[in-house]
């Protein structure tokens, strides 16, 4: 049987169709999810994908979080189904306190469009199994309110725990994709929750799958890792 | 009508970019004297009904789970009379 991971198409969506083609050239069958319809037609796992859900108003992600399809994959989520958040997707997820901390307006004020060499720390995770702990790999990165805070205590239980899933690298020249572009807590770009199906990522592997697109096809393995997943489960 | 407004800031402990840009600005412009700026949210909810205990309670309720992220905001409820 083919594995089905649904992806959400909320009002200011804007990266759902790369999310869907990723899910593809991974091998899985994208299925298109709406954010008013609470069924999740047996989908094995759901990517909330990048973009500018309901304008951003109020807060990013803070009005996508109350759609009626949020309460199926927050209670999903919780029995262990993979959940995968890019961008706009990983604010919904700390707004629906899936994941912990919130995302914040970037330092400098700048919305930034890069491409960013991040570093993998947690390869155990749903979404990471095909890299190993501490491989870079570059993939566009493009927000305005991307900077991952928390207070002390939550970042130190993070830590101490493994939950950070991917930091932005910074042993290198700002050239070629190095630092950190937001002023992310602990250059955090990316968490997950203490069982490993939900994770949240600032910046966009789905727009790195292809070499005619992408600046590389390092962001693949995201998609690739939760299909070995569902398929040894 | 009756009017209830949700003030929201960031809690001290989170960065302001925007306040501190707004501060920034402000000598630029000739307004000396300013120390610091932060930048927040203000809704007016306009009720149906009373504001009695109970609506309060909705309200702040409205304000921990929706209009104030508390993770990084902190907020206050207050009513408003009329004519102010």
């Amino acid at each position: 049987m083919t594995t089905r991971v649904g992806v959400v198409t909320f009002p200011g969506s804007l990266d759902d169709r790369d999310a869907q083609r990723a899910v593809r050239l991974a091998g899985a069958e994208p299925v298109a999810l709406w954010h008013r319809d609470k069924d999740l037609h047996q989908v094995d796992a759901v990517v909330l994908p990048g973009g500018f859900s309901y304008g951003d108003y109020l807060r990013c992600g803070a009005i996508s979080r109350f759609s009626p399809v949020m309460d199926t994959v927050i209670e999903q989520a919780k029995l262990g189904m993979p959940v995968l958040g890019i961008c706009n997707g990983f604010q919904v997820l700390c707004e629906s306190h899936l994941l912990p901390g919130a995302l914040t307006r970037n330092d400098s004020l700048h919305f930034i469009c890069r491409d960013q060499k991040l570093r993998i720390e947690n390869a155990d995770t749903a979404w990471t199994r095909d890299y190993s702990a501490g491989q870079e790999i570059v993939v566009p990165l493009k927000n305005g309110e991307g900077r991952f805070v928390a207070d002390e205590h939550v970042l130190d239980g993070l830590e101490a725990e493994g939950r950070v899933v991917a930091r932005y690298a910074t042993q290198g020249a700002a050239a070629d994709g190095f630092g950190n572009p937001n002023g992310s807590y602990r250059d955090i770009a990316g968490i997950t929750n203490a069982a490993g199906n939900v994770v949240g990522l600032m910046p966009h592997p789905e727009h790195a799958v292809e070499p005619l697109t992408g600046p590389t096809t390092e962001g693949l393995g995201f998609f690739t890792s939760v299909l070995k997943q569902l398929v040894n489960a | 009508m009756a009017r209830v407004v949700v003030d929201v800031m960031l809690k001290p402990e989170i960065l302001d970019p925007q306040g501190q840009a707004v501060q920034r600005a402000l000598p630029r412009l000739g307004f000396d004297g300013i120390a610091d700026v932060r930048q927040g949210k203000r809704f007016e909810l306009e009720l149906e009904g009373p504001v009695d205990d109970a609506a309060l309670a909705r309200i702040r309720e409205a304000a921990e789970t929706f209009l104030a992220n508390t993770v990084i905001e902190d907020f206050t409820v207050r009513i408003e009379e009329d004519g102010k």
